[in-house]
């Protein structure tokens, strides 16, 4: 039961850093209707610029100030290059640019930064908490209630900044109805903008924490798109969908792979969740909390 | 010679539903098909046979399939690269556990199995569309890579599912020189690529673009959505299957799962954005273009920039390259390479009196 | 009108319920349409008339009621069954195959009719090439009938409004329904459009004996081209009969003219 619960835990608090991937994709696709497939680059792009700034000599906040101006350089690019003159053509033709804008930022961090593998420091130690150990004997690693922490924290401020502020009503009205929204003068190319930005920051931040859990190298591509099937399960438009998403993903895979893994030789997380989330669509189609949806003829 | 429609008025629909309505494109395709059957294997190094043109055509097979199922029925796949490891592998254990097989049909039957498998995934799209079905077409990719990797028996247990494909034999000529790989290639790719023209202006053909361009309306003509989809993804499969199986046995010889990767699989949608979504003839000019691009560049760094830029930056060149040429031609042509193509044609069809 | 003569009932739809969620867009509605007659459906925007079609024609599926067609009873239809039977539809937002060609698309209404299995299609042998000439002249009388022939090679994208609605009613008409549903047939038409379009479906009617079930806002034209009318409101029935029948009836009138009695 101990070892059930300390797998469970493992997974949940896994599960949050797909959520937070999640959350990145579940941002743009809300304001612009873009399935941003670049997402997972951009989260390897921003820990690589990360530690690239902080080899170069930059102490952690200015390290991680300049990565997130890179971040938001990228994103204003991004809208000015891709999306604007793509502007009115079928979703999945902006789907399709994005796996192309994939391939560039990768292509491009890897040629600024190079591509050897480097560590992640966050001054946070992977132990086991310890008055949880001793009174419990379950083992919860430091390091991931941190994560867990800083993804609470960050869900909290976006929910904030979407509720609250001037530029958050607007981003709602958008994400809802564009023509309206560009009809009582809300600037939509802005709005992208900041979306994006903040869609890197969220991507920088879980850079951070995947990049300094293992490593910062090519491989945190692969492990980004983990938050694919978060969405399908969660919805594409579904904050909480993300989240609770990703709690699911997370711990259904630490689970299966502990004890189904061994009957079939291993490493299925490869899989296991995609094809979870297809088995549950078929039951469900318009996800966890998405509406569902009737079409008009 | 001059491109023109002029004079070629056709008396019977059947003289205007050939394969190839206008002359000059009659003529074009056979000069092509002489070249490529005759000419090219005597002008062309056994290198270029090997690293250039058998790739290219198998590429372009590949092309085809993912255009019949993305570019003609309109459902996006990102998991082509895994139903041609199914192929590969079926292919290999036919020739493998059946004694006899002629190789023939064992190409088949690996397009064959790539298509069960092809019509399993497939049958989420009857649920879901769109980015959806997209997403989930990655189980496909990440789940056969893996089913590959750890079940022994597909590679005949050798380490990490690693199979070396058997000679090629038909009627007992041994397929060994590259010329003869690039003919027997060849063959299959245009009697495959024949086949293919004829599906898309049949009525099946009708059917997928129906189900494409406007699902509700064509069940209300009496197409069954079903039965659509799945064969969309079947044919598909089947083409991308052999087009794995020649991969092995004509062009890599020794390949394991994970070589039919997800970066594969891009490579094979990038060709038909490059090519042209929903034509034909855009899966071989795609598929030219993005084996070529790599050739190019290579040469471009090493010639021009040896000097300028460490080594490590071509690889990640190419990555920038392609990634930005996806964008550009979606934003500038989105039906790709194909359409120029037929632009250049409608041009010089009123060439030199564009009015 | 010469020649046809309205026969039996064919089509009888009874108690019909049919809800989205929360959201009723029919309750309880019973009319039928009899064989070779031309049955309008009118009423104000929201009042459930496509609906009506789409249950005709199965894309919906409603909750309560049952539909009889040519004596068959059943809960509901389904689309492609529908087309095998005879019905045949055009949609108020022209529901047309844009990346297709006008004659692929129509084309494509013969498809209940063509019987190649995919491998004689894909070899383009036999059967496949025997039916894809036949179905070609069929197509072309079509195409002759409603007069398009100099678009026939045209992308449907490229067409105008107007043309894009013949060349959907083309479609509808290569299936040689024995039922059309027309769902705003003349809706964006000018006066000689919509002068095109009505002789078109009364020569449909005359000529084939097709049966008709419009949905049309043009007043004058309802009354004009149909044999009887239903009126729904709010998803209700509130009339039925003939034009004349519907036109004095104090209930359709105030639907319509918002005049409270």
């Amino acid at each position: 039961m101990q070892f059930f619960i300390e797998v469970l835990l493992g997974g949940l608090l896994s599960g949050v850093m797909y959520s937070f991937v999640a959350l990145g994709f579940v941002l743009i696709y809300k304001a612009s209707g873009v399935f941003n497939f670049a997402q997972g680059a951009m989260v390897f792009a921003a820990a690589l610029t990360f530690v690239g700034f902080q080899e170069m000599g930059l102490p952690f906040p200015a390290a991680l100030l300049a990565a997130f101006a890179v971040m938001v350089v990228l994103g204003i690019v991004t809208e000015r290059v891709v999306l604007r003159p793509l502007v009115n053509q079928p979703p999945i033709t902006l789907f399709m640019a994005t796996i192309g804008l994939t391939y560039v930022i990768e292509g491009l961090a890897q040629g600024v930064w190079g591509a050897n593998v480097r560590g992640l420091e966050l001054g946070i130690e992977d132990v086991p908490v310890q008055w949880l150990m001793d009174s419990t004997g379950i083992g919860v690693s430091t390091f991931d209630l941190f994560g867990a922490g800083v993804a609470a924290l960050l869900v909290t401020l976006l929910a904030l900044f979407f509720q609250y502020t001037r530029i958050g009503r607007a981003l709602r009205a958008v994400a809802d109805d564009h023509q309206a929204a560009l009809s009582i003068g809300i600037p939509l190319q802005t709005i992208w903008r900041i979306v994006w930005a903040v869609a890197g920051f969220v991507a920088l931040v879980a850079g951070l924490i995947w990049g300094a859990r293992n490593g910062v190298s090519f491989s945190l591509t692969f492990t980004a798109l983990k938050a694919l099937p978060v969405l399908i399960l969660g919805g594409f438009t579904s904050i909480p969908g993300a989240i609770v998403g990703g709690l699911i993903i997370g711990s259904t895979e630490k689970l299966a792979e502990v004890y189904l893994g061994e009957y079939v030789g291993g490493g299925i997380d490869s899989w296991f969740p995609y094809v979870m989330a297809l088995a549950f669509l078929l039951v469900r189609p318009e996800g966890l909390f998405g509406e569902k949806h009737i079409d008009r003829v | 010679m001059l491109y023109r429609e002029a004079g070629q008025f056709k008396t019977s629909y059947a003289a205007d539903q050939q394969i190839f309505p206008i002359r000059q494109d009659r003529i074009g395709i056979l000069i092509i098909l002489a070249i490529a059957f005759f000419a090219v294997p005597m002008l062309f190094s056994e290198y270029w046979l090997k690293a250039i043109l058998i790739p290219f055509l198998i590429f372009s097979l590949a092309a085809l399939g993912l255009n019949i199922l993305t570019g003609y029925a309109g459902q996006l796949s990102l998991g082509s690269a895994a139903f041609m490891a199914v192929g590969a592998f079926a292919s290999y254990n036919f020739m493998l556990r059946v004694d006899g097989m002629p190789i023939l049909l064992a190409f088949i039957g690996g397009g064959l199995a790539a298509a069960a498998v092809g019509i399993a995934f497939g049958l989420p799209s009857l649920r879901i569309k769109g980015f959806y079905l997209a997403v989930a077409t990655l189980a496909a990719q990440f789940f056969i890579v893996w089913l590959l990797t750890k079940v022994g028996w597909f590679s005949n247990y050798s380490s990490s599912g690693v199979i070396t494909a058997q000679d090629m034999e038909i009627l007992g000529y041994r397929f060994v020189t590259p010329e003869a790989k690039y003919l027997l290639v060849l063959a299959i790719v245009v009697v495959l690529a024949l086949l293919a023209k004829n599906m898309v202006r049949s009525s099946v053909g009708r059917a997928w673009m129906a189900v494409r361009d406007m699902d509700v309306a064509a069940e209300v003509i009496g197409i069954r959505i079903m039965h659509t989809k799945l064969l969309a993804f079947a044919v598909s499969s089947f083409y991308c299957g052999v087009a794995g199986a020649l991969y092995a046995f004509a062009y890599i010889g020794t390949v394991e799962p994970e070589g039919f990767s997800l970066d594969l699989s891009f490579k094979i949608l990038f060709m038909i954005i490059i090519g042209g979504v929903g034509s034909i003839s855009g899966a071989f000019l795609g598929a030219a273009f993005i084996v070529l691009l790599p050739i190019a560049l290579d040469v471009i760094v090493q010639q021009w920039l040896a000097g300028v830029l460490p080594p490590s930056v071509s690889s990640n060149l190419q990555l920038i390259v392609f990634g930005g040429l996806i964008i550009f031609f979606l934003i500038v042509e989105p039906h790709g390479l194909a359409r120029l193509w037929q632009i250049g044609k409608e041009k010089l069809r009123l060439w030199p009196f564009p009015h | 009108m010469s020649g046809r003569k309205i026969g039996d009932v064919i089509l009888d739809l009874q108690n019909i319920s049919l809800r989205f969620g929360g959201v009723k867009a029919l309750t309880d509605i019973s009319f039928n349409v009899r064989e070779h007659e031309v049955r309008a459906i009118i009423g104000p925007n929201g009042a459930g008339k496509s609906s009506m079609l789409n249950v005709i024609n199965g894309v919906y599926h409603p909750q309560e009621g049952r539909i009889v067609f040519h004596g068959e009873e059943r809960r509901k239809m389904e689309p492609h069954k529908a087309a095998k039977q005879g019905i045949a539809r055009t949609f108020q937002n022209i529901a047309l195959f844009k990346g297709m060609s006008v004659l692929d698309n129509i084309m494509t209404g013969r498809i209940t009719k063509m019987h190649a299995s995919f491998l004689e299609q894909a070899i383009h042998f036999g059967r496949a090439r025997r039916e894809e000439l036949e179905h070609r002249h069929k197509v072309e009388e079509v195409i002759d009938f409603l007069e398009i022939q100099h678009i026939r090679k045209t992308p449907v994208g490229r067409l105008p409004y107007g043309l894009q609605k013949r060349v959907e009613l083309a479609r509808a008409l290569a299936a040689e329904p024995t039922m059309l549903l027309l769902d705003e047939p003349m809706a964006g038409m000018n006066v000689e459009e919509k002068q095109d379009m009505c002789r078109f479906i009364l020569d449909v009617n005359d000529q084939f004996g097709t049966t008709i079930v419009l949905i049309e806002h043009d007043m004058g034209v309802v009354m004009d081209i149909s044999d009887r009318v239903v009126v729904l409101d709010y998803g209700k029935k509130i009339g039925d009969g003939t034009p004349d029948e519907v036109r004095n009836n104090p209930e359709v009138i105030s639907a319509y003219l918002g005049v409270a009695h």
